[in-house]
């Protein structure tokens, strides 16, 4: 039996990396620290596994050996005109380099899940700019938190424990000292332990950061409610801002992808920045897959944009609504598709999840999902993090190394050595043609 | 592949450092190095006759990498679209202006003649995004400065007094993440801003801390010395960016004078974008140019080293980690902002700015880098930077040196920028301008030496085979009179080589290498390492969100890993 000790945990964004593995012949027999999320992963990780390549022959997908579906993914790259290179928000960011290489190599856009979570942010972001700081900054000052559309308790479990609402900080020991507020359409867990509920209603969140906005400048609102909130309670939440020492507002895909998507968090991003003049104030997106902040830093410094980056004019460009995966693909563009650690089929609106089938699909996965049910060529990768080493970029951008602590099945490579060769094979077919 | 011999024949080479200025003679490499003569017959030769013959760029200060970085291309995809970079056969695509992609960083500093390139301001916690960024800037080698300024390990030593532990806890600190130097930015300032404090000046104590921010200079400054680093403590002084800040900045200088003891001719500290720290006045309306105070200390004292951060003309963004001086900008002008507080450690901030000729302001930002270039008569002590992107971009370098050497440059723009500020300018009435050999000093022989690089910034026998060969024939340019020949001369290196291979031909890569990062690695005694192991291990999961082995990079994340080891006095 082995233990390793500072596993980092590759389920959500917190990439809590505090977690102790026992493994006892190639199998993980416990997970110490884990949530009930990690413990999961580290514990069923060898559930419903992809066992081979699959290769699309006759109508139906049958077994093959790796070349031969590295083969098929690389002619379907080479024989496409504008092909999409989608997903890697569970893989790392190794691979996505490679991911990046290969799309600029053949022409293609390539898109990761920020588009369907937190992409709205980025937008926002281009627009304000955005006051926020790394978890542990809230760990040891945050006396006031706000959730916004989001519900750590279940989506980040360890959060509250380990970044901010219990966390015992140099400051703040643990919630005595912290108020938690969250604003949300429904009583979610998180909204039960909180000191204060704001129920809102749904699509009016943009409503009602403004009606906060105007609030906080003691300016007065000429309404009796405001996205169902009684006007008195949104001065009242107002004070509460102004009179915190350190106030953080986390925010997820409940404001992110409802009504006013990217103008939520433009408000957002703006209230943060005023208040700033009267105290002091951060933001915080919570994101969710465990590296989708990696996908999008790495994007950023190797092509200069975060996601949705087209190389069909041989240099990179980005126009969000335009180059995104959902758009090119609403709007048929694109001619084939290859999918990494990623589930679109599933996750996608079923009209374009109807959309991808219609051109080539490939897919890259440890796991059956419903995109490798219906995939033509579908190649089985490790998991980062617990067969194979890699980097992942927690939600505040802090980098931790992923750590590998049980060997893959024989011949299943990472995604980064699966693109590797996929990208070796582009280029000797392309050599070929000419 | 081993790189093959080269000769360089007939060039006119200008070397500093060894005081050859502007001699015709041939340059010989072989393995990476210079070498005195390599057999002709094997070797590549480059005609070099009518060019010149250099050794490649050295930058002391630019922001190419990191977190913040990377924050400020995310905020400005408009700045991208200025310039978009297909992919070639060599070169991988990209974008970017103020802040270019990774690859595209690379390849234009190659293309400029540029061969080392150290990024300055990084939070340790965010060391191993940076490495990675590094790994993917080809072209140059490389090295990072992590941030001191506003660390709880720092200020907690001080306070104690536990010097020793200090100094052992900065050389744990570079080896753990791989830093080469030591920086400091805003020194206490930073730790009130996250408390929504303001910069402070030298004597003020910290919020909670109760160390002031001279201590925290001293202290640091005494540390670095002690540990034989090889590039004295780097930094940003107090009050950035505020009417009458000049004496901020020579009070910091002066703090350390004592520390530097017998003038053995090694500068203790390097105060860095002086431009943004050196300004008289008591408000924005009546902001001076302080040049000439910083000047007289400068010459009069030889323990302080300096880059400009000269502004250049432009929309460009600047990136600090001095969070609460980017605060104050938004303020001022409703730009777009970003701060980044990272615990226990550091800030950051990034606002776009546009720098006009029209803006009073601005015009005496301009006025004061060139002052303070001008007035320090010792080119050894003078980097010249744009504190890239703060300034402007670092492809603007050929135009700051065009200025340098050309009275007439200066004055044609001096004849364009706010009438106000001109008349309230000295800069008219400076005569002096660069020499060639000058502005290779200020480029890369004394940037080289204030780094501790002794096989960089010359072409003496045995340095690193890093040369610039550019188009510029004396005898047909003249950089006094035809400033704008030599600027464009200076822009693209007909040939840039690379560790001995020649990677720029014609101003375009011809080749990627991916280039080394240099770390400092100070052995202090085995004893005051366990000690400071073990104050670290109690402290560390109270500080940090990470655990400590994960704060630890390990080396085989590093591309071409080179460590640099000094034996430290403590």
């Amino acid at each position: 039996m082995q233990t390793y000790q500072d596993v980092v945990c590759t389920v959500c964004g917190c990439l809590c990396d505090d977690i102790e593995v026992d493994v006892d012949g190639n199998k993980v027999m416990k997970a110490r620290n884990a949530c009930a999320m990690g413990t999961s992963k580290f514990l069923s990780y060898t559930h419903d596994r992809i066992e081979t390549p699959m290769v699309r022959k006759n109508g139906s997908t049958q077994p093959a050996n790796l070349d031969e579906a590295v083969t098929k993914v690389a002619e379907m790259l080479v024989n496409a005109k504008y092909p999409a290179i989608y997903g890697l928000a569970l893989s790392s960011c190794e691979a996505v380099k490679v991911a990046i290489e290969l799309t600029e190599e053949v022409g293609g856009v390539m898109d990761n899940q920020s588009v369907v979570c937190h992409g709205p942010g980025v937008l926002g972001l281009h627009e304000i700019g955005v006051s926020t700081c790394s978890l542990g900054e809230i760990k040891h000052r945050a006396d006031l938190i706000i959730c916004w559309g989001c519900n750590p308790d279940e989506a980040h479990p360890r959060h509250f424990e380990r970044y901010s609402y219990t966390a015992k900080g140099r400051w703040r020991n643990g919630k005595a000292d912290r108020k938690l507020v969250v604003v949300d359409v429904r009583q979610t867990s998180t909204a039960r332990k909180a000191d204060k509920f704001v129920q809102i209603d749904q699509g009016k969140d943009y409503e009602l950061v403004n009606a906060l906005r105007t609030a906080l400048r003691n300016e007065q609102i000429q309404q009796e409610k405001v996205a169902g909130v009684p006007v008195e309670d949104i001065e009242e939440l107002a004070e509460l801002l102004r009179n915190a020492e350190f106030g953080v507002i986390l925010f997820g895909l409940g404001v992110t992808q409802t009504v006013g998507k990217g103008r939520n968090i433009d408000g957002l991003f703006s209230l943060t920045r005023d208040l700033n003049k009267y105290t002091k104030f951060q933001i915080m997106p919570a994101r969710g897959h465990f590296n989708v902040n990696g996908v999008n830093e790495v994007s950023a410094w190797q092509t200069g944009f975060p996601y949705g980056i087209d190389f069909s004019h041989g240099y990179p460009w980005y126009n969000p609504g335009e180059t995104t995966v959902t758009d090119i693909v609403r709007r048929g563009e694109n001619d084939a598709m290859l999918v990494i650690a990623s589930d679109p089929i599933a996750h996608f609106p079923k009209d374009l999840a109807n959309r991808i089938r219609k051109s080539p699909l490939a897919a890259i996965d440890p796991v059956h999902s419903v995109t490798t049910l219906v995939a033509d060529v579908v190649i089985p990768s490790a998991f980062a993090g617990i067969e194979c080493e890699g980097i992942a970029y927690r939600m505040d951008g802090v980098a931790l190394p992923l750590k590998k602590v049980v060997e893959p099945s024989q011949g299943v490579l990472s995604d980064e050595d699966i693109l590797k060769k996929i990208l070796g094979k582009v280029r000797e077919l392309k050599g070929r043609s000419g | 592949m081993t790189p093959q011999n080269i000769i360089i024949k007939n060039g006119t080479v200008f070397d500093p450092v060894n005081r050859i200025d502007g001699e015709v003679m041939d340059i010989a490499v072989s393995n990476g190095k210079i070498v005195e003569r390599v057999n002709e017959s094997s070797a590549i030769v480059i005609d070099a006759s009518g060019k010149v013959v250099l050794a490649g760029g050295v930058d002391i200060h630019s922001h190419i990498a990191g977190p913040k970085v990377n924050m400020g291309r995310i905020l400005r995809p408009e700045d991208h679209y200025r310039n978009l970079k297909p992919k070639t056969a060599v070169k991988r695509s990209g974008v970017g202006t103020s802040c270019p992609s990774t690859f595209t960083t690379g390849y234009d500093y190659s293309e400029m003649g540029y061969t080392t390139v150290f990024e300055p301001a990084n939070p340790p916690l965010k060391m191993l995004h940076v490495i990675d960024e590094l790994n993917d800037t080809p072209m140059l080698d490389k090295a990072c400065y992590p941030l001191f300024g506003n660390n709880w390990h720092v200020m907690e030593y001080l306070k104690d007094n536990r010097h020793d532990e200090l100094a052992a806890y900065v050389a744990w600190m570079l080896k753990s993440v791989k830093g080469y130097a030591v920086k400091l930015v805003n020194p206490g300032g930073v730790e009130n801003w996250k408390w929504g404090g303001e910069t402070t000046p030298l004597d003020e104590p910290v919020k909670h801390f109760d160390v002031t921010p001279r201590q925290i200079i001293q202290g640091m400054c005494n540390a670095v010395k002690r540990l034989n680093l090889p590039h004295q403590m780097h930094i940003h002084a107090n009050m950035l960016g505020t009417p009458g800040n000049y004496e901020t900045a020579l009070e910091t200088l002066d703090s350390v004078r004592q520390i530097a003891g017998a003038n053995d001719g090694k500068p203790v500290i390097h105060l860095t974008h002086v431009q943004f720290n050196i300004y008289g006045g008591t408000n924005w309306m009546n902001l001076s140019s302080g040049a000439e105070h910083l000047a007289k200390y400068i010459n009069n004292h030889n323990h302080a080293s300096i880059d400009i951060g000269q502004i250049v003309f432009s929309d460009t963004t600047t990136m600090t980690a001095d969070g609460p001086f980017e605060f104050k900008l938004q303020g001022m002008t409703g730009a777009r902002w970003i701060n980044g507080d990272i615990e226990a450690e550091t800030g950051c901030g990034i606002v776009p700015i546009h720098y006009k000729k029209s803006n009073y302001v601005h015009a005496i930002m301009w006025i004061t880098g060139l002052e303070a270039s001008l007035m320090i008569d010792d080119p050894w002590k003078v980097c010249m930077t744009t504190d890239h992107p703060n300034g402007g971009y670092f492809t603007t370098y050929p135009r700051v040196m065009a200025w340098l050497m050309s009275k007439k440059a200066r004055q044609k723009l001096t004849n364009k920028v706010n009438k106000r500020a001109r008349s309230k300018t000295a800069l008219e009435s400076l005569d002096r301008e660069y020499t060639f050999s000058e502005v290779l000093i200020s480029t890369r022989a004394g940037t080289a030496r204030l780094l501790g690089l002794k096989n960089k910034g010359h072409l003496g026998v045995g340095a690193d085979a890093d040369i610039a060969i550019h188009d510029l024939d004396f005898r047909k340019i003249d950089p006094s009179t035809t400033p704008r020949k030599f600027r464009k001369a200076m822009q693209k290196a007909v040939y840039t080589i690379k560790d001995g291979e020649i990677v720029v031909k014609d101003g375009e890569v011809v080749k990627s290498v991916p280039g080394r990062i240099y770390w400092a690695d100070a052995k202090v005694s085995d004893d005051l390492a366990r000690t400071v192991e073990t104050d670290l291990r109690q402290k560390f999961q109270d500080y940090y969100t990470v655990q400590m082995s994960n704060y630890i990079i390990a080396e085989k994340h590093i591309v071409n890993s080179t460590p640099v080891r000094v034996n430290a006095e403590v």
